[in-house]
């Protein structure tokens, strides 16, 4: 399964980069993520809580950054183990672009899920995976982003 | 005689049924019954390299956890095939080691590594997750046409390319030949979907160890529990025959995934010895679809050639059959003695070859389901009639009509001997009932309203009454399929019949019951059928493909033969009559042409005190039959489907069923009508909603009811059934069976009905709307190109 996007982000290329490589912005911005413990600058391992149709699940898993070109590009590569749940392995090719005082992102990633969540999930794989990664960028521009005093959320 | 052969008798099973009192086997509650949860394999195919099952060992209510190594260690043997089919050029099959705990590799999703006993349901649940399993994931492969190509991955080390075995029959040359002087030719690729069973009941067992007896107690969703014993001792060594007691039950229902012995029921039973404790475990539905056996999943090629006078010359089909991971209990004899040997429908064809390759892959197993073989022999073949008529432009009844076989016996050159039937009047009578003269100004009717309205014709015949025992055996089954009988009068002359067949659904207590009333006059309510316990019935060879009535009852009515008689020579003896001269009947024993009368029940009592019996006679009035059947038997009919396609939507409605079938004698037409109703339903089922889906990496995307599409009543229509039968010669009642026919006649005659309405034959199952959508797109694009 094939998912991308794009993103523009109020702020600059070298701040979108050094969040991007940042465990405490990421745990923050991975919807139900409840640990991301870093062991090098390329390594972290992470457990995150995920709900897809009927499933609900933990998964524990590694996540690993590839294809550095900083501060342009990276590859995010990840595989969780879920329990009888099953297991879920994905990668993301995520680029950054200079756009005056803004930056813009764009992203193309894939996504495997085998056991219980294929089983009883597969047809909302795709959709969860969309929302999953529009509230993971979402995050990570507002985290980036200077909020307005007063603004709703 | 209201309530004999004929009679339409309610089932005598349903009070305890409707009243919530039926008792299946996840009923049975022995006293310190611990539970069993399996841990299984996410992964398609994976070596596993390690099993940690410390944390789980230390957890709440654990009382074991145990491998697959401790269970080859233990000695239990691994689960086999019971079939033997020999290959083209004279080998044996490529049969790889399937042990009921996984040792070294994982070869589909479900498969089990390991097993948690513990205290409560849930107890073992948690555990089994904490079960950590270390795995290599290796490349895995879902479809029989990837597994054959190069390079695929292997699935077992013995079977190399994941060939299992590549068989044939009939004549290649002369096929050819005729093929080659063929008038016309018809080819397609034909698909048969891949099917979950989905019982109601799911499966499952409870097993109890007497270690101061060293003696098994199973009980368990079984079709034919004497089955289950023979290879779970003979060839599992779980325990020895005399030391192992299978009962199965009230089984709520099997279509053929309830024959087999799965890994779960060895598992419990050698649990069981190893904690010293009861093991229950109980299938919840998607675990029932990651290891009850599936059916079907053949892909085809076919050709039929016709010389100009439209007579069929020639048929050549070549299949690849998916039997999953492993070898089941019959899987062999599926694609092959219950396939290719139907080939030849209803017609007289000279020439037939077809050959088979059953192939491994990263999928549950395959083996018989509702039908088995001959629903995609039937498929096969009546699709491409029904496409050869419309590339020829002659009615597909017609071209039917003009090949059917009309005389018996008749010899096909697929080894089977057609003993009866009479193809021409259940036709004839289908086409009354739907109409079918009517059916250009219905479909006009149609037209007018934006509808598509199609008609399709199925012409099936099948095999049942499985089968003579030496035939089968000179074919490679590993048993004898004939059927026992025990007739047990009791001294009060109510009687108990002990049957090795298995009623899970069919109504055997009606209808054997039936057969019994029918002999000696006696009410039903005086009758007990006995069945499902090795312990109570002699031996028995279980339910399955459609042979409980003409074998199972052939040998009650042996068994009652033999009961008659003697009842005869005691009431001669006490009347002081000539043995020929007594008549039984309306409970009575009479001397026919006198007064001279004895009630039933006093020549039971005559039997049982041996105050007066016929000199040299034993007392007692019990008899048994082992009743080996001398052929196969061939139901068969004519089906005709009328459905309404929305060219906007592709939604397809099914507008009238008819159904005429020749199943021989019948003895309960209600229970006969209920076996088509759902036979026809699980048909439209796979016809248009059912399907297993495997993605790429072999995960099985199907297995929930969210995704897996049963039909319910609001799919399917009010059908018309109707009989037109001839006796069958081959067994005492003259029956058939009936118990599979509406799923192997009906998928050709929904798909035909509906390639009609859309004017395109390219259409495969199941025909969900998205499907029919695209091929009448495609259709109307070709037309436009044209």
């Amino acid at each position: 399964m094939e998912l991308s996007g794009e993103y523009r982000i109020a702020a600059s290329k070298a701040e979108v980069w050094a969040a991007l490589n940042d465990a405490e912005v990421l745990e923050r911005c991975i919807p139900g993520c409840e640990e991301l413990d870093k062991s090098s600058d390329t390594e972290m391992s992470a457990k995150v809580a995920l709900k897809i149709g009927p499933v609900k699940a933990r998964f524990n898993g590694n996540v690993t950054l590839e294809n550095l070109d900083p501060p342009n590009a990276y590859s995010i590569v990840g595989e969780g183990q879920g329990g009888v749940a099953g297991f879920a392995k994905g990668g993301a090719d995520v680029q950054l672009a200079e756009d005056g005082d803004e930056t813009i992102l764009t992203y193309q990633a894939n996504a495997q899920v085998g056991g219980k969540i294929a089983q009883l999930g597969s047809r909302l794989i795709k959709s969860t995976s969309a929302k999953l990664a529009d509230k993971f960028f979402a995050n990570f521009r507002d985290a980036l982003e200077p909020q307005e005093e007063g603004a709703e959320g | 005689m209201t309530e004999g052969i004929g009679a339409r008798v309610l089932r005598k099973e349903d009070k305890r049924f409707l009243m919530g009192k039926g008792r299946y086997t996840d009923d049975i509650v022995e006293p310190n019954q611990a539970y069993a949860a399996f841990v299984r394999s996410p992964y398609a195919h994976a070596e596993v390299k390690s099993i940690d099952a410390s944390a789980a060992e230390g957890m709440d209510g654990v009382v074991a956890v145990l491998n697959g190594e401790q269970l080859t260690g233990d000695g239990i043997g691994n689960i086999i095939c019971g079939w033997a089919v020999t290959q083209k050029d004279g080998s044996g099959m490529n049969m790889g080691a399937w042990s009921a705990l996984a040792t070294n590799k994982v070869r589909y999703v479900g498969d089990a590594v390991a097993v948690v006993i513990a205290d409560s349901i849930e107890q073992a649940r948690n555990a089994a997750e904490a079960v950590e399993v270390d795995y290599k994931i290796l490349p895995a492969v879902a479809q029989s046409v990837d597994a054959l190509a190069s390079g695929a991955p292997e699935i077992h080390e013995n079977a190399p390319g994941n060939v299992v075995f590549d068989w044939e029959i009939g004549e290649l040359a002369p096929t050819d030949a005729a093929l080659e002087g063929a008038a016309h030719i018809t080819e397609m690729e034909i698909t048969n979907n891949r099917l979950a069973p989905n019982p109601m009941e799911p499966r499952s067992a409870i097993a109890t160890f007497n270690a101061a007896e060293d003696h098994y107690t199973l009980y368990t969703t079984s079709q034919n529990p004497h089955v289950a014993r023979l290879v779970l001792s003979a060839f599992y060594q779980v325990a020895p025959e005399h030391k192992l007691r299978v009962i199965a039950p009230d089984v709520g229902g099997g279509f053929g995934s309830k024959i087999y012995i799965y890994p779960e029921e060895i598992t419990c039973l050698w649990a069981s010895m190893k904690t010293n404790r009861s093991v229950k475990w109980t299938s919840d539905r998607t675990e029932a679809f990651l290891t009850d056996a599936h059916g079907r999943d053949h892909v085809s090629t076919a050709k039929i050639g016709f010389d100009k006078d439209h007579k069929i010359v020639g048929l050549k089909v070549n299949t690849k059959a998916n039997l999953g991971a492993y070898m089941s209990l019959f899987s062999s004899a599926v694609p092959t003695y219950l396939y290719a040997t139907l080939l030849s429908g209803q017609y007289n064809i000279s020439n037939i070859y077809c050959d088979v390759q059953a192939v491994y892959t990263n999928t549950v197993p395959v083996d018989a389901y509702r039908g088995a073989g001959r629903p995609e022999a039937c498929y096969l073949l009546e699709r491409i009639m029904e496409t050869a008529a419309r590339e020829l432009g002659v009615s597909p009844a017609e071209l039917r009509r003009k090949n059917f076989v009309t005389s018996f016996p008749h010899e096909t050159p697929v080894i089977m001997t057609y003993d009866s039937g009479d193809f021409a009047t259940n036709q004839e009578q289908a086409m009354t009932a739907a109409d079918f003269d009517g059916f250009e100004a219905r479909r006009a009717e149609a037209a007018s309203r934006g509808k598509l309205r199609g008609i399709g014709f199925s012409n099936y015949i099948e095999a049942c009454g499985i089968a003579p025992s030496a035939a089968v055996g000179s074919l490679g089954a590993g048993v004898g399929l004939w059927e026992s009988a025990e007739v047990r009068v009791n001294p009060v002359g109510t009687i108990e019949v002990l049957t090795g067949s298995h009623s899970h659904g069919q109504g055997h207590e009606t209808t054997f019951t039936q057969v019994v009333a029918e002999r000696f006059g006696l009410p039903t309510e005086n009758i007990q059928i006995v069945h499902g316990d090795t312990d109570k019935v002699q031996f028995g060879m279980g339910t399955y493909g459609s042979r409980s009535g003409a074998v199972g009852m052939s040998a009650i009515f042996k068994a009652l033969d033999k009961v008659e008689a003697k009842a005869k020579k005691i009431a001669a003896h006490v009347l002081e009559a000539s043995e020929d001269d007594i008549v039984i009947e309306g409970g009575e024993v009479k001397v026919a042409g006198t007064d001279k009368t004895m009630g039933w029940h006093e020549v039971g009592l005559a039997a049982y005190t041996g105050h007066n019996l016929p000199e040299g006679m034993e007392p007692g009035l019990k008899e048994t039959s082992f009743y080996d059947p001398t052929n196969f038997t061939f139901p068969a009919g004519c089906y005709i489907c009328e459905v309404e396609v929305d060219p906007d939507t592709g939604v397809t409605d099914i507008i009238q069923f008819v159904a005429s079938d020749d199943f021989g004698t019948i003895i309960n037409p209600m229970i006969v009508e209920g076996q088509v109703h759902g036979g026809i339903a699980q048909g439209i089922g796979q016809a248009m909603l059912e399907n297993v889906v495997y993605d790429d990496d072999a995960q099985q995307l199907s297995a929930s009811y969210m995704d897996y599409a049963m039909p319910r009543a609001d799919d399917l229509p009010n059908y018309s059934v109707h009989h037109a039968s001839t006796e069958c010669p081959g067994n005492p009642l003259g029956m058939k069976g009936c118990g599979e026919a509406g799923a192997i006649g009906s998928p050709p005659a929904v798909i035909n009905a509906i390639t009609d309405a859309i004017g395109n034959n390219d259409l495969s199952m199941p025909a969900t709307p998205s499907k029919v959508w695209a091929a009448l797109q495609a259709a109307s694009a070709k037309q436009a190109a044209e």
